[in-house]
């Protein structure tokens, strides 16, 4: 899944950095999905608009979902024995970041990098 | 499975890792390195991750484990070869890597190992010379 993330951002024409950062969430996330998600699917996708083009990667699971999505949105925070900064740092590794989950009912958060 | 290599060198143990550094080889590596450190009493190690394109919080939070496991077995640590583009990123991330000892380069990690072991013998030495003095 990374390679697959890495090798998109090359292709839009990502920096270095920016591409480290777009894997870096993409671990991050992708993690999260297998181990709180129970597994799930990850999507990419190279938008295009009229002044600006970006990557996005939309992961979905179909796990517990998350109780409160404020506090696991705060550094540090975890509900496992993690360092708790999956989800606060891929917010601001990204310039866009979208969470929508319910209880029971799992989680799907969307992140988009423009160039 | 999958595992890293570990290179004994003098009291210096040389890890370079190449592969994709996913979750279990990290935590192989964390066991390999801590049995060996015991085994071959060596003083030092240095792990070069200069091939490595990305390190998230979990692997971060390995290599301070490591780093800090080290210590407690008479060993210094030193991670070397990081890319900027990592600095920045796991800095933003948040990840902290507290402690860790670091250097640009392979030749500049030895060199600064070799620095902690000899200072810290020598301490040994002067902590014995009070000893010695009190009696």
């Amino acid at each position: 899944m990374r390679s697959a993330v890495k090798m998109h951002a090359e292709d839009i024409g990502f920096s270095k950095l920016n591409q480290t950062k777009i894997v870096t969430t993409a671990s991050e996330l992708g993690r999260n999905v297998l181990e709180h998600g129970n597994g799930g699917r990850v999507m990419i996708e190279h938008i295009k608009e009229l002044d600006r083009s970006g990557l996005r990667m939309i992961f979905q699971d179909e796990g517990p979902g998350i109780d409160n999505v404020e506090k696991a949105l705060v550094d540090g925070y975890t509900s496992k024995c993690g360092l708790g900064l999956g989800l606060s740092g891929s917010k601001r590794l990204m310039d866009d970041f979208e969470l929508v989950s319910q209880p029971n009912n799992g989680t799907t958060i969307t992140v988009t990098k423009w160039t | 499975m999958e595992r890293i290599p570990i290179l004994k060198f003098g009291d210096i143990l040389l890890v370079t890792i190449q592969v994709d550094f996913h979750d279990r080889i990290a935590l192989a590596l964390q066991e390999d390195l801590t049995e060996k450190i015991v085994n071959l009493s060596a003083k030092g190690v240095l792990i070069d991750i200069s091939a490595l394109e990305m390190v998230d919080s979990f692997m971060g939070r390995v290599l301070g484990n490591i780093a800090k496991t080290s210590r407690l077995l008479d060993c210094y640590a030193v991670l070397v070869g990081m890319q900027p583009a990592i600095a920045i990123t796991i800095t933003e991330l948040g990840v902290t890597l507290t402690g860790i000892h670091t250097a640009l380069t392979a030749e500049a990690g030895i060199d600064l190992l070799n620095d902690m072991i000899k200072s810290k013998s020598n301490g040994k030495v002067h902590a014995k010379r009070q000893v010695a003095k009190w009696r």
